[in-house]
């Protein structure tokens, strides 16, 4: 089996090159046998990397051992579920799974435009067919997934426990798939400029793919997010760590991209600024993929140095040089249709929006590349912390939110003062309300937290605003009750309408990051059996150890009650896990103590805020049975040191030494994931087809042939 | 103003803030930044500055005292090591071998990590630990 995958993977390449070069062909000659053979040909490839995934998820259902990365990231006792998940915890399935998508969003996108687009569609073939031909060349040369391993072993070594989550099931193909979904409208981008094709219709085919790539991305930070909060044991959501910011940077910029492009649709300005985002967005996402493959920035999630760091830089290298020498080249057909004639425009609001994004998103390149840059200037290498990053991002973060209520505000072209001083009263008031309500409250004096909560009440009672105005507009014409009339017309400008809900759920999201982040409580405990500590508001009480043997795992938990005001509301259990390692030159019974260790943080959640606590037992009282164990039982069998081991566990729980806690109350963390939920379901509301949408396109359609028929 | 003029101002205005926010940036990051070290290269460090600890747990050396971790980080290819005292979060793939950083200063010959600042690197399944 492993020899037919790595045969699937030579014709892939073989089939990528031939549709790259085919398209180049009909292209340059006009011939369209050549781009229709090669569009097919994608179809094609689409298929072949289909199959070479489905005989690397068989080989993992079936426990193939003898296929290498199913021996390394899989065993007979990983459940189901995480052996069709390991295959994209190893690089070369992480590629596999690249190359993959990359095919199959390419069919889609080269379907759905097989009627237009007939200059710029070829070479976006040619540009994404390159860019499979390299992931497939990278996992032919560089991280083959189909290595045999001969003989085939009895048993693999197992899923990474910190990935065994669900949350970590999807967090990697989410991200994947979003970079791969930006390469389509990068790939358009490069093609409407090779052709001077420099209009809109680059934009209008492959917009929704941006906008399901920006979705996408937010799911998966989003997953990540939550992730680091429950499985980790510091408590945090968002580390600033390098690959954190790889993920979240052509996040930011691929954000700015679908605010300008509306800009280039609606006022046809903004032309080089856009090409120039796309492109900024692909290069971020394969710095991405670059950074976490590469380990060249210390990192957490850098894997090590490895073989594909090398070739990703030059592909990155060649993406930005020759898109910056296309976009020289074709400055002359990027010209502005208009000029911005008022400051208070919905495209200066745009256009300050896109800076602070993009801003934002170099600062945090600048943040996360820093040990590169210093160890060039100083010869040292330095690194800058969450602190720096906290620091500058903050501001970034409390104006964005306040352009998140303005921009919907402030119309195309020209605006008076007078108008938006009329839509900006009701607004601005709560806000002002809002502020003086925190500060009688009595809440911490935290200036920008406080001004960061006033300006997304601000964005929030705009965009309500926004939604109650088109209610009653389209209720003064066609009548009927308020909902309906509401339902009406938000259905009839979905991408509106979802956008506006994006942005509630992004200033819910702000309100979220400001107050966990700064009205968080912390303590960090440690507390004998039965004593008592407190956090914020809450007391802990230390009730008891638990044990919890399973087949894969040693469990020790923590029974913790929580009281408030003297009055008992929760008992929390959070635990932490140990898994057997597979280190052969520790001892039979050690092993199960010296493997993985995991947490199960035990959490009191809820609208308001969230208790959140994790625990670490104090292991080193055993170090001594664990010895004896490993010295008397090292010839038992495996099932009599199975019960030395659950020996040793109980025994733990007799008289336990005390254990070490962290404990934070975090207010309204929840509403980072809710209002990232209400983003991404915005988002897919303006992305779904609707039928509506569609005659609207058939109608171009008709009028186009139309003029080209009376042309005729 | 004739309105070439007014982009001509415009731009002088946009670029200034641009270069002055730049320089801010530029001022900013390199006085909240570290430096790394290796347990050899901080033979030579200032006592009380701060430098971020990277190399790997020396085995067998992880020691509980109270609230207190104790153990011993050496060089990524070397054996030179240096103790290191921390409190606070312990990352859950803490391990004798593994990949750390700490951000500490020195103090009487002991690494005094601060709380809360170590970070132990995913042990590795792509390449051999």
């Amino acid at each position: 089996m492993t020899t037919l995958g790595s045969a699937t993977l030579a014709a892939s390449l073989l089939v990528a090159l031939y549709a790259a070069g085919a398209a180049i062909y009909g292209a340059r000659t006009h011939d369209r046998r050549w781009v229709v053979s090669s569009r097919r040909a994608v179809y094609a490839l689409g298929v072949l990397l289909t199959v070479a995934v489905l005989i690397l998820e068989h080989a993992f259902l079936t426990n193939d051992f003898g296929f290498e990365i199913v021996a390394e990231h899989s065993s007979t006792t990983t459940p189901t579920l995480y052996k069709l998940t390991a295959m994209w915890s190893s690089q070369p399935g992480g590629l596999l799974l690249w190359a993959w998508l990359l095919s199959l969003a390419s069919s889609a996108v080269l379907y759905l435009t097989r009627n237009r687009h007939r200059e710029i569609a070829p070479w976006a073939t040619a540009v994404l067919m390159g860019l499979g031909a390299f992931f497939i060349g990278l996992l032919i040369f560089g991280a083959p997934p189909f290595t045999k391993l001969s003989p085939a072993p009895m048993e693999g070594s197992g899923l990474n426990p910190l990935l065994r989550n669900p949350y970590m099931v999807a967090h990697p193909p989410m991200l994947y798939s979003g970079y791969v979904f930006f390469s389509i409208p990068f790939a358009f981008a490069i093609g409407a400029l090779i052709t001077r094709r420099l209009d809109t219709s680059w934009i209008r085919s492959t917009r929704r793919f941006a906008l399901i790539a920006w979705t996408l991305l937010a799911i998966g930070l989003l997953l990540g997010s939550r992730w680091s909060y429950e499985e980790l044991n510091w408590g945090g959501y968002w580390g600033w760590d390098a690959v954190e910011n790889a993920a979240l940077m052509p996040w930011l910029v691929g954000t700015a991209f679908l605010h300008s492009i509306m800009v280039q649709e609606r006022r046809g300005m903004l032309k080089v600024w856009n090409v120039s985002l796309i492109v900024g967005t692909f290069s971020l996402a394969l710095l991405g993929t670059f950074l976490v493959r590469s380990g060249v920035i210390e990192s957490i999630h850098a894997f090590g140095a490895s073989t594909v760091g090398g070739p990703l830089l030059v592909l990155l290298g060649i993406v930005l040089i020759g898109s910056t020498l296309l976009i020289i080249s074709r400055l002359d057909d990027l010209k502005p249709e208009r000029r911005l004639n008022s400051g208070l425009s919905r495209e200066s609001i745009f256009l300050i929006n896109n800076l602070l994004l993009v801003g934002l998103a170099f600062v945090i390149l600048w943040g996360t590349l820093f040990p590169l840059l210093s160890e060039a200037v100083t010869g040292e290498r330095a690194s800058v912390g969450a602190a720096f990053f906290e620091k500058i991002t903050t501001p970034f973060g409390v104006l964005l939110v306040l352009f998140t209520g303005i921009g919907p505000l402030i119309g195309w072209g020209r605006t008076t003062p007078g108008a938006v001083g009329r839509v900006l009263a009701w607004p601005a008031a709560i806000a002002a309300l809002a502020v003086v309500a925190l500060l009688v409250g009595g809440v911490e004096r935290r200036p920008l937290a406080i001004v960061l909560f006033a300006f997304a009440t601000f964005a929030l009672v705009a965009l309500a605003q926004e939604f109650w105005r088109a209610g009653s507009a389209r209720r003064a014409m066609s009548g009927g009750s308020f909902p309906a009339a509401l339902g009406g017309a938000v259905l009839r400008n979905r991408r509106r309408y979802g956008g506006y809900t994006a942005h509630i759920g992004i200033a819910i999201l702000l309100i979220g990051v400001a107050a966990s982040s700064s009205f968080q409580h912390s303590s960090d405990l440690r507390l004998g059996v039965g004593k008592s500590g407190t956090v914020g508001d809450y007391k802990l009480t230390y009730r008891k150890l638990t044990v919890d043997l399973k087949n894969e795992r040693i469990a020790f938990g923590a029974a913790l009650d929580v009281s408030k005001d003297g009055e008992r509301v929760d008992t929390l259990r959070p635990a932490r896990n140990y898994y057997p390692s597979s280190d052969p030159s520790v001892g039979p019974i050690a092993r199960y103590y010296e493997g993985e260790a995991t947490s199960e943080v035990g959490m009191r959640s809820g609208l308001g805020g969230d208790l959140w606590t994790a625990f670490q037992p104090d292991l080193s009282s055993l170090d001594a049975k664990i010895k004896e164990g490993d010295r008397k039982f090292s010839d038992f069998p495996p099932d009599a040191q199975g019960l030395v081991v659950a020996g040793i566990a109980a025994s733990y729980t007799d008289n336990p030494p005390p254990a070490s806690f962290r404990a934070n109350t975090n207010p309204l963390v929840i509403w980072i994931w809710l209002g990232g939920l209400i983003a991404v379901s915005g988002a897919l509301f303006a992305v779904w087809p609707t039928a509506e949408g569609r005659r609207r396109v058939e109608a171009v359609y008709a009028a186009r042939l139309g003029r080209e028929l009376t042309r005729a | 103003m004739d309105p070439a003029r007014k982009r001509k101002v415009r731009l002088v205005v946009a670029l200034s803030v641009a270069v002055l926010l730049a320089v801010g940036l530029v001022y900013t990051s390199f006085s909240a930044s570290t430096e790394a070290r290796q347990p050899s290269e901080l033979l030579t460090a200032n006592p009380g500055d701060t430098y971020d600890l990277t190399g790997k747990v020396v085995p067998d050396s992880i020691d509980h005292q109270g609230e207190e971790l104790l153990f011993r980080v050496q060089d990524r290819d070397g054996d030179q090591s240096v103790p290191v005292t921390y409190t606070g979060t312990v990352p859950d793939p803490f391990r004798d071998g593994r990949e750390v950083i700490v951000t500490g200063s020195m103090q009487d010959g002991t690494f005094a990590g601060q709380r809360d600042t170590l970070i132990t690197k995913c042990p590795s399944k792509f390449t051999e630990d």
